[in-house]
């Protein structure tokens, strides 16, 4: 269970099925295809793949044109570049008209290897989500990859999927049954729940065993869908635990945090502490340096645990 | 044209003549009733787009949708009144909604919107994004060996759009001749003149150096559409052009070539003026 592997990996891997099954799927890159994993789809069927060169803002937009013909197009490169570079042909052009594409998004959050903040989206997450007609996902392992890769081919919209470039250790067995905005309850616990995505669902999962051997119960959530938000499990953790601690490789400001704050706001207000960029940009270095600097280990999460549950027992 | 008459085609253009001229009518008529839009760039175009929907494109008002169609992309999406007059006078919705375009419930938005209106096959409005659209569908119909072609009209001004020039590089790097674009080069946009805000010379030049086949006509010369629209037929492994030369506000003169008729809506008095210009087969009013 422990060995890692890199999504994008396994994303790569995933294609060649999914060509088989599904002859509409069409595959566009912009000259990243090695890193995207993309090329292997490229070798396996040439006439399906489509490098656009360095043009994202055309990529996208081709991508609502091969949509409305009635093609499944998935479109791969940096989620900095997807998410901010392309974003109004995004808006427009394919949300709007809520086009059946499929934009996937890797080089997500801090972990994006060394090069810095040019490459680090830690506001996709946000700006996707303030996109109406849009779904974001963040798959926290590679069965979700294999799982939410499937269901999101079968959804008919657009849909943003978003993982970093780091492989990572495996949460779920491999028969886990993973469906788009449905939360997943992965470890129970009644004093604090972690509600997290992505690498840091592993990240809340070392920290809850850190907290068990302080007699502290810690529940994780995996909220792989951060837009639809799954407010039944949501409302769920907050009344058995009331205490909520979210985190993200994002900034704290509109993405799974703001989120979960929005609507526990609304719903059912109660301690909530956020992990993640606190209205800052990164920098370069490795992904596990970084997440040291940005307090975003084991150890940084149990910090924060005890203190929202502190606030809790204080009212 | 191949199998007309001298007379069947002096027909055809007259008819034409009539289409585009009561789609001017139109245009101005729902520019006036919305009390907003866009008369300019809808009236420069309004001879392209009659010969394109009422002579070219083999499309199904009963079956909007139908998969073989070919399709036509508005980038200039603000210049849509030409295109609504076009597709409601084709059946495709009844002509009392072009009286509600612009308005809350409409199926007749600001800009094209392609889940609103039967007929519109892509939603536009932004500046920039019509031809990587159009690129797209023109990969699609290769994809799928469908004979459909894509036409795509592009403001000048929207020439000024990168992304303009990515999906034009696309286009003839995968040897799309099933795309069509055409430029409404009316020569004015918001500030004034094309050439003062930001030349866009050597226009021919540039689609050429992209690897595009180009045609320059007068695009308000029936004969001259028709006849280039044929030409394109026979173009195979490269994406083709039309830089068509315009007046921006043709067919109205107290609007030709004035830049504040780019946006802005006609008194009551003024429309008087325009109906008299405008004299089409159909009087209606």
């Amino acid at each position: 269970m422990s060995d890692r592997v890199a999504l994008r990996k396994i994303y790569g891997q995933s294609l060649l099925t999914l060509g088989e099954m599904y002859p509409n799927i069409v595959v566009l890159d912009a000259d990243i295809s090695k890193s995207t994993s993309t090329c292997d789809f490229a070798k396996k069927f040439p006439e399906r793949f489509f490098n656009f060169g360095v043009a994202e803002q055309n990529m996208l937009g081709v991508a609502a044109g091969l949509a409305a013909s009635g093609k499944i197009p998935l479109v791969n490169t940096y989620s900095i570049f997807a998410s901010l570079k392309a974003c109004e042909q995004i808006r427009t052009s394919i949300a709007y008209p809520k086009l059946n594409v499929k934009i996937v998004a890797t080089h997500g959050g801090l972990d994006v290897g060394k090069d810095g903040v040019t490459h680090q989206a830690i506001e996709d997450i946000a700006i996707m989500r303030a996109i109406p007609n849009m779904v974001v996902i963040a798959p926290a392992d590679e069965v979700s990859v294999r799982r939410l890769l499937k269901a999101v081919i079968d959804y008919k919209g657009p849909v943003f999927l978003r993982y970093g470039r780091s492989p990572v250790p495996r949460v779920y067995k491999e028969d886990q049954d993973i469906e788009i905005g449905k939360a997943l309850i992965i470890r129970d616990g009644s004093d604090v729940t972690f509600i997290a995505i992505g690498v840091m669902v592993n990240i809340a999962l070392k920290a809850a065993k850190l907290m068990a051997k302080e007699g502290i119960s810690a529940r994780i959530v995996d909220m792989h869908t951060i837009k639809p938000l799954d407010e039944e499990i949501l409302l769920k953790s907050a009344e058995e635990t009331k205490a909520i601690v979210t985190a993200e490789d994002h900034t704290v400001n509109g993405g799974l945090g703001g989120a979960v704050a929005e609507w526990l706001g609304e719903h059912y207000p109660i301690p909530i502490e956020r992990i993640g960029l606190k209205d800052t940009f990164g920098e370069s270095g490795l992904s596990e340096d970084l997440f040291k600097h940005y307090h975003f280990t084991e150890k940084d999460f149990v910090e924060v645990a005890k203190r929202v549950i502190k606030r809790k027992q204080g009212r | 044209m191949k199998g007309f008459s001298v007379a069947q085609r002096w027909d055809l253009v007259r008819h034409l003549q009539n289409k585009a001229n009561v789609i001017r009518r139109d245009i101005v008529k729902m520019i006036y009733k919305a009390d907003s839009g866009h008369p300019g760039g809808a009236l420069s175009a309004a001879d392209i787009v009659a010969v394109l929907y009422f002579h070219v494109m083999h499309i199904d008002p009963k079956n909007p949708k139908w998969e073989d169609r070919d399709r036509f992309i508005l980038s200039k999406g603000h210049s849509c009144p030409v295109v609504y007059s076009a597709l409601s006078r084709l059946g495709y919705f009844p002509r009392e909604k072009l009286w509600t375009s612009r308005d809350v419930g409409s199926i007749l938005q600001g800009h094209p919107d392609m889940r609103k209106t039967p007929g519109i096959d892509m939603t536009t409005g932004s500046l920039g994004h019509g031809l990587s659209a159009g690129v797209g569908m023109a990969i699609a119909g290769k994809l799928d060996q469908k004979s459909y072609g894509v036409f795509v009209m592009l403001g000048d001004g929207e020439m000024q759009e990168g992304q303009v020039w990515e999906a034009a590089m696309s286009a003839s790097h995968y040897k799309l001749d099933n795309l069509i674009a055409i430029v409404d080069y009316n020569k004015l946009q918001v500030d004034g003149f094309v050439d003062r805000v930001m030349s866009i010379e050597p226009l021919v030049d540039k689609w050429r150096a992209f690897g595009w086949h180009t045609m320059v006509i007068d695009g308000h010369n029936i004969e001259e559409i028709m006849d280039a629209f044929q030409k394109i037929g026979t173009i195979y492994g490269s994406p083709s052009v039309i830089i068509a030369h315009t007046i921006k506000g043709k067919g109205v003169s107290f609007m030709e070539n004035q830049v504040e008729w780019h946006c802005k809506t006609p008194t009551a008095e003024q429309m008087k003026q325009v109906m008299k210009n405008l004299v089409g087969e159909d009087d209606e009013l």
